[in-house]
Order: C-alpha cells, then structure tokens, then sequence
C-alpha cells in the first residue's frame, strides 16, 4: 500500500513484507519521531530502514518483530547518517547485525509500554494541528502516518501530484514551525489529544465515504485507511467507548459500500440497497465494537451515530428498520452534539414514525442556517412531493441541484424532477 | 487422537492486507481444509474477529470483565468454548459462570467469531468422522 511496500517485488514473500511495512509505520515512525525530534529524519529513517528490510527479509526471513526491526535498523541508519557527516567511526552495516534478536527483543518491551502508545497518539495528533484547515490535516496524515505516496493521495484529492506535494510540504513546515508536544501527556491532555485525533481519523474516512462517480476508486482507499488507523487507536486505548464508538461507526458505514452505487454509478438510497451486498464481517464486528462500548454507560457522539447505523445493519430489509428507536438515537445525538445537521438527520426518522408534515414542521426552523446545504433542500422537497406540495417541491429540488456536490447527487435529484414532470404532464391529460 | 491447532500471526499486518490478498489466503488455506474434510479429519474451522473487539473475564474472589484480549504471558491457554449468545453480555454470563463451576486464578477472554464452519464435509464412512459427531 505504501509507495516503499510496492518496491516489495512478486509472490507471497513479496506481499507478506508489503503488509508487514504498512502495519510497522504508525508505530516506527512514531518510535523515531521520539528519538530524533523531527519529522523529516523520522521518515528517512524509516525509508532507509524499509530500504534494508527489502533486502534483508527476502534472504534471512521475516524478523520476529518487524516493527521493532525497522526502528532499530531506522534509529541505527539515521545515527549512522550523522556520523558519517561528522567523519567519525560508523556502525557496523546491517550485514553485521543481521541477528538482531536480542536487540529485538530487548526494544520490543520497550515499545509495549504506555511510551509506545504517546508516540503513535503524538505522531497522529501533530497531523491535527490547528492551523491547517482540515484537507490538510488529511493529506498530511495519509502521507505521514499511513504512508500513501504524494501521487495516490493527489488523485484521491483529484489534484495534480505537484500541487499536492506542494500541499503537503507547506503543511509539514507549518507543524515543524509549531511546538511539537514531546513531553509525556497528563491524563487530560491525553484524552484532548485522543478526540482530536479521533475526529481526524472520521475525516479521512468522510473523505473516502463522500466521493462518487470516477472518485470512487481513488478514494475507496482512504476508508479502510481510516478503519485501519481507528483499529490502531483502538489497540492502543482498549478501555475508550469513543474509540470502540468510531471504530464501529467506520465498520458500519463502511459495510455498505458495495451496495451504494449502480454500474452506472448512480446513488443507490438507504432503502433501496441490496442488503445481500453489504459487508457481513464488517457488520459483525461494530455490533460486537458496540456492544463492548455500552457497557461503559457513558454514550459520546461517535457510540450513538455507531447505534443508529446499526439500526440500519439489523433491519433485514428497509421496511424492517426501526425509525422510531432511530429518532431516539437522534435524540440523544441532538443533546450530545447539537447541530442543525443532526436535526435535519433525525427528522428523516421523525417523516416515517409520524410522518411528513411534523418533519417538515421541524425542519422549517433550520432554513436560515442550512440555507447552503444540498440534503436540506433535498428533504424538503422529498416531504413536499409526499404532501402533494408540488409547485413547491419543485423550488426546493431545483435549488438542491444548484447547490449539489458531486454528479450523483445532481443526478439523483433530476430523478425527482422528472418524475414530477411526468406526473404533471399525466395529471394534465 | 483429535488436535487443535491455533493460528497466530500479526493482526495489524493481517490487517493491512487488501482484501484481494485476504480472499487468496483464504482459498489457499480452502485446499488444505478441503484435503482434511474429504479424509474426515478436519473438525469445526474458526476465524476470529480482531482483539479489539476482544473484552476478558479474570477470575478472583469477584471476577472482573476488562477491555481488551488476554495479554498475560503466566498463564497458558488450556481450553476453549464455542457458545451461542444473544449478544457481549450473555456470554459474559457464560463465562461467569465457567468462572464459579472453576475458581481460582486465570481469565476467560471473550471474543467474538467472525467465521464458523461446524464441519466441513460429513458421511464419509470411518471411525475419524464419527469423532465429530453426525
């Protein structure tokens, strides 16, 4: 997956050392960003180390711990870079410390410690720095901590490779400006730290999640990056019910993405899914993410969106969804994390439990702030049409169009359009 | 005599598999399952969800349920159940009361299953099928 991994060659050994550089990254960047105190010797470090590692493995096998391999290899190969600049005596090669077991296995207990944890949070957390707006914060991540090569992240961006490094490079000065946070967190730094990360990782996978049409397939990648990074989290913070909340929403979200295009790329709606496509362990594995969460008895944001699409992966079939636990859900969402989104959200379950006229009653209140929003648009005019409203349903869909994000969603609302047409010009026959 | 034997391996390089590459390992080890069912030797097959969605029981004088998989190296596995629940909280139940039936020291770590095949091929004639039961 990394542009390093892809280096890794043909066959099973080849694969097996791809993965195996993906998994390592987080952690060994993390681990050398500790050492080194600076993000661009981490990562040629780690580079370097990948480097050994392509020649080393295929001949002496797989080490027992790879990750600790790369770091110490990464940690050895920087300090080696600096000696030599300073023309003092180098290590011995890679060669000569080819049984690296003992070292392994000595740095390996180190790295199980709640050190390990800090650098890998610190690692993602100086990703979220506040300066940069969120498209950075994404790209920058996807370089860093996931290690995507500039080139598959420019095209999930659909922008030119040197526009994106260009990006890119502007958003780590701007970190490498910042103070990056060294010192060990306190609890409550920890835990700012832990949501701000959180909310990055939902990011990327919105990224991914909201793309369409041609974007599909160079976006794709960025939700199971961003499942990958909330099941790292997770490894990392087992006792966080808003981890295992993202983590399950992610999964859940993410099962159905087989089912919410045609061939012909249009959206397939929610009710209108062939559930038979949707992802089956995916979906086992929230439920089981969120059954472990409620036991904790603290719900946050993440945990009761992970609930309501879990009402969603239940339902057998679109009439077997229960809209009126779903309204609850929004309920709770609505005092969690109010915003006029959540209300549009929750009015959808209100249209079905009791109807259209009370959700467009709740909805007439939001118009002032969601006045730019496609899906307010498209609610209110899909409410109106179901009132028979149908002169003003038209306005509504035409300015959903107007503001519509992608083809699909343009092209999902022309649907409604012509379908008024159409009823219209037979109502006039 | 009947066997278990345990996978182990890095889950988070598991993990980084694409899923092209989780469905070819997934046939290649089909080949080998299939020549273990069609002699009647290979019993129920389990793939398991990763630890994260792991929680553990420890046993004590009042047992208490932690997050996370059983990340002890003094204790050594010595069994495992296959239960049908409801949900997390059922077999919880379960394991509580295995915890009372035996106490003492140790945990049940409870983990949920991502893939069950009972068993793979039946009515071959032979006393290695009859081991697993019709």
């Amino acid at each position: 997956m990394s542009e390093m991994a892809s280096m890794g060659g043909a066959g099973m050994d080849g694969a097996w050392i791809d993965a195996a550089l993906t998994a390592a990254r987080p952690q060994a960047v993390a681990a050398l960003l500790r050492y080194f105190r600076d993000l661009d010797t981490a990562e040629e470090a780690f580079q370097d180390a990948c480097l050994r590692a392509l020649k080393a493995w295929p001949k002496n096998g797989p080490p027992r711990d790879p990750t600790a391999w790369l770091i110490l290899v990464g940690r050895n190969a920087a300090l080696d870079g600096v000696r030599k600049r300073s023309k003092s005596a180098p290590l011995p090669s890679e060669e000569l410390i080819s049984d690296l077991d003992d070292a392994e296995a000595a740095l390996a207990d180190r790295l199980d410690g709640e050190h390990y944890r800090d650098d890998v949070l610190r690692l993602l957390f100086i990703c979220c720095h506040p300066d940069l707006p969120a498209t950075q914060q994404v790209a920058v991540a996807l370089r860093i901590v996931s290690g995507l090569s500039v080139r598959q992240i420019a095209r999930a961006f659909l922008v030119s490779e040197a526009a994106m490094e260009q990006r890119i490079t502007r958003a780590k000065a701007r970190i490498g400006a910042g103070d990056v946070p060294f010192d060990t967190p306190g609890p409550l730094e920890r835990a700012e730290r832990l949501s701000a990360v959180a909310a990055m990782v939902y990011l990327i996978f919105n990224e991914g999640y909201s793309a369409s049409g041609e974007a599909v397939q160079a976006k794709g990648s960025l939700c199971d990056e961003a499942i990958r990074l909330a099941r790292l989290l997770l490894r990392l913070f087992q006792g966080e019910p808003e981890v295992m909340g993202l983590t399950a929403l992610l999964l859940l979200q993410h099962a159905r993405a087989p089912a919410r295009f045609d061939a012909a790329g249009a959206v397939v709606l929610l009710e209108d899914q062939d559930r038979g496509l949707w992802n089956r362990r995916m979906i086992t594995e929230g439920l089981a993410l969120i059954d472990k969460a409620v036991r904790h008895r603290r719900p946050g944001p993440y945990l009761v969106q992970a609930a309501i699409a879990a009402e969603h992966a239940r339902a057998e079939r679109a009439q077997d969804t229960s809209w009126a636990r779903i309204d609850l859900l929004y309920g709770d969402l609505e005092q969690l994390a109010p915003s006029p989104v959540v209300s549009l959200n929750r009015a959808v379950a209100v249209s079905k439990v009791a109807g259209p006229e009370a959700a467009l009653a709740m909805i007439e209140p939001l118009a002032s702030r969601l006045s730019g929003y496609f899906h307010f648009f498209g609610l209110k005019g899909g409410l109106l049409l179901q009132l028979g409203r149908r002169e003003e349903a038209r306005a509504a869909f035409d300015q959903a169009i107007a503001l519509a994000n992608t083809t699909a969603e343009a092209a999902h609302i022309r649907l409604h359009l012509d379908r008024l047409m159409q009823d219209g010009a037979a109502a006039e026959k | 005599m009947l066997y278990a034997i345990f996978c182990y391996s890095r889950e988070d390089v598991v993990g980084a598999w694409t899923s092209a590459e989780d469905a070819a390992v997934m046939t290649r080890l089909a080949i080998v399952e299939q020549k273990l069912a069609v002699t009647g030797r290979l019993g129920p097959v389990v793939r398991l969800l990763p630890t994260t969605t792991a929680v553990t029981l420890r046993k004590g004088r009042e047992t208490l349920v932690i997050d996370g998989p059983f990340a002890e190296t003094r204790e050594q596995l010595l069994g495992f159940y296959v239960v049908d629940c409801e949900g997390l909280e059922q077999a919880i139940d379960a394991a509580r009361e295995l915890a009372m039936a035996n106490p003492g020291t140790g945990a049940y770590e409870i983990r949920p299953i991502g893939l069950y095949r009972p068993v793979a091929v039946r009515g071959l004639p032979g006393g290695a099928m009859k081991r697993f039961g019709a």
